[in-house]
């Protein structure tokens, strides 16, 4: 049974398709890069499969079951922009919100729920920014907070949306590793990303997507220079430049 | 208890149940909606006058709730169907609260429901009408009112403690965990519906919109804790009450008035010295810093 399978998902703001009829299904323990341009849906494709949107029709199920029933088996890291950082709070208690749906109502995170959330930071090189508040974290810290807070939700899929937008080659480096090795555990990650020249790197499956899929499969197998043409357009036009340096397939 | 304590008592009370939900109000940037709510709420009351023909404390607790929670409802319905937070926050606001003035007007002029009274409040009448409940004699009705919503309001915010502070900082995660975030906000918004009509009648709209935003903001700028945040804005909200009370005592004015001054100049005195975010702080902090780094 796949972790991630979705069946025909369209979305529609305000009765304008953001995606149409996207199916795909997701393989086991692998690395999986989402790439399109802006407004693609990407963000929208995996706030669909979590139940943050509506959906205008299609089904999606991790694992068989329905997301509703699978809560506690799937990791988010929404964008970073997404939240409030000026929110007060440390990073500690930010990590302690990914159990926040297992801990239950009136309980509070105890003891080890601290031990773990503290131990998830530092598996993200975080620990000694535990008890910082995270108004004054730079945006890569508040980034592996994030990821930190995704670890402490203890999940076999990950959704992941951008998690290296804004942080340096170092984090970057660091983030990448964390991936592999959440791989090698057997999970599966699902990752929004934008920067086309390392997809052949940090990605075993890559889905292209541009309101439609335009593809989906082994990254070697379908991050061509077609399929990229098809999903960017003209707004690619530096792909047919190889004499920039910036071609991504080279 | 003395008429002056009465109504510090009262005010106390009254300021702590506002600045529970103006911290969760405040953080979700939603101040404004406890403006909308505390008008609209005259138009909860009114109906539910029409409907029971009474004057009935729960009737009174319902409507409001109801209205409060319409106003939300539709202040949401618009602002998703592409109006701007404020101006349909505005609408709403304008139209329904002009509709409860009506209708007071039109059918329940007779009654203790009248326009002005719900925006400034009448705080110096507050110990003469007593109320017996529970064995206790002597407690006037306006305490017994605000204490049941203030202990509703401290009941709710310790059970669902984690949940609105998830749903604040991150509502994407905590719907993707199963936090019931539709849920949390309306019940926000039910809680400072109650708030309000529990609090309006004693110290008006205009003392309440003051106390549900600005204890919250001013404790923002000086703790970056929101379990401190709820204590010190309950704290200065208190402080603002009393001095508020023997301020007015002072300069002869109106009380709920002064209070409302006080909370504005709490703000401003944390606006310019909070140890953190003080714009006079920073200066000197930042000049400083220059002259040091000159030096190095
Ligand atoms: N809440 C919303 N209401 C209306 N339209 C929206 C909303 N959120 C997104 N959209 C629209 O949906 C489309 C897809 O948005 P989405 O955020 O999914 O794109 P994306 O691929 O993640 O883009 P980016 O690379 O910029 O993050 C965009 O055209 C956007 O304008
Ligand atoms: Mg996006």
């Amino acid at each position: 049974m796949n972790p991630v399978s979705t069946n025909n998902i369209t979305v529609a703001y305000h009765r304008k398709p953001v995606i149409q009829n996207v199916s795909f299904e997701a393989p086991e323990g692998k690395l999986i890069g989402i790439v399109g341009p802006n407004g693609a849906g990407k963000s929208t494709l995996i706030k669909s499969i979590l139940g943050l949107v509506p959906k205008a029709s299609g089904n999606i199920s991790i694992y068989g079951k329905p997301y509703k029933k699978q809560r506690q088996i799937v990791g988010y890291v929404p964008q970073r922009g997404s939240v409030d950082w000026d929110f007060p709070t440390n990073a500690l208690d930010v990590v302690l919100m990914g159990k926040y749906g297992q801990i239950g109502l009136i309980r509070r995170p105890n003891k080890k729920d601290k031990q773990e959330a503290l131990e998830c930071l530092a598996q993200v090189g975080m620990e000694a920014f535990a008890n910082r508040q995270i108004s004054q974290l730079s945006g890569g810290q508040q980034q592996r907070v994030f990821l930190a807070r995704a670890l402490a939700q203890n999940a076999f899929v990950y959704f992941m949306d951008e998690p290296f937008v804004g942080v340096d080659a170092a984090t970057e480096k660091a983030i990448i590793q964390l991936l592999t090795d959440l791989k090698s555990k057997g999970k599966t990650v699902l990752v929004v990303h934008h920067d086309l020249q390392t997809v052949k790197d940090y990605f075993d499956w890559v889905m292209l997507l541009n309101i439609r899929k335009i593809a989906f499969g082994p990254t070697e197998e379908v991050f061509t220079q077609e399929h990229l043409q098809k999903t960017y357009g003209g707004r690619l036009a530096f792909l047919d430049q190889e004499s920039n340096g910036v071609n991504p397939l080279a | 208890m003395t008429y002056t304590m009465w109504i510090i008592l009262t005010a106390s009370l009254v300021s702590v149940a506002c600045s529970i939900v103006g911290v969760l109000l405040v953080l979700r940037k939603m101040a404004m909606i406890s403006d909308a709510i505390s008008h609209t709420v005259l138009l909860g009351l009114v109906s539910a006058f029409l409907i029971t023909q009474s004057l009935d404390g729960l009737a009174m607790f319902i409507g409001a709730a109801i209205a409060g929670i319409l106003t939300a409802v539709f202040i949401q319905l618009l602002n998703s169907a592409g109006v701007q937070a404020d101006a349909a926050i505005g609408i709403v606001f304008t139209f329904l609260f002009a509709i409860g003035v009506i209708l007071v007007s039109m059918f329940a002029r007779d009654v203790h429901l009248d326009v002005e009274h719900s925006i400034m409040g009448e705080l110096a009448f507050i110990p003469w009408t007593t109320v017996d409940w529970l064995g206790i004699e002597g407690v006037p009705q306006a305490v017994w009112m605000i204490s049941i919503v203030l202990v509703i309001n401290i009941i709710l915010l310790f059970v669902f403690y984690k949940e609105f502070k998830l749903s604040s900082f991150d509502p994407h995660l905590a719907a993707a965990l199963g936090i019931p975030v539709v849920f949390l906000h309306y019940l926000l918004m039910g809680m400072t519906s109650i708030t309000a009509v529990a609090s309006f009648d004693a110290v008006g709209a205009i003392l309440v919109v003051a106390m549900i935003i600005a204890p919250p903001a001013t404790a923002y700028l000086l703790t970056e804790q929101l379990g401190k945040m709820f204590i010190y804005s309950a704290i200065i909200a208190v402080l603002s009450a009393i001095s508020g009370y023997y301020f007015a005592a002072m300069l002869d004015t109106n009380i709920a008035g002064m209070m409302a001054t006080m909370t504005g100049l709490f703000f401003l005195a944390a606006f310019l010295f909070s140890p953190t975010h003080g714009v006079v702080i920073k200066k000197i902090r930042n000049r400083f810093t220059t002259y040091s780094n000159d030096e190095a």
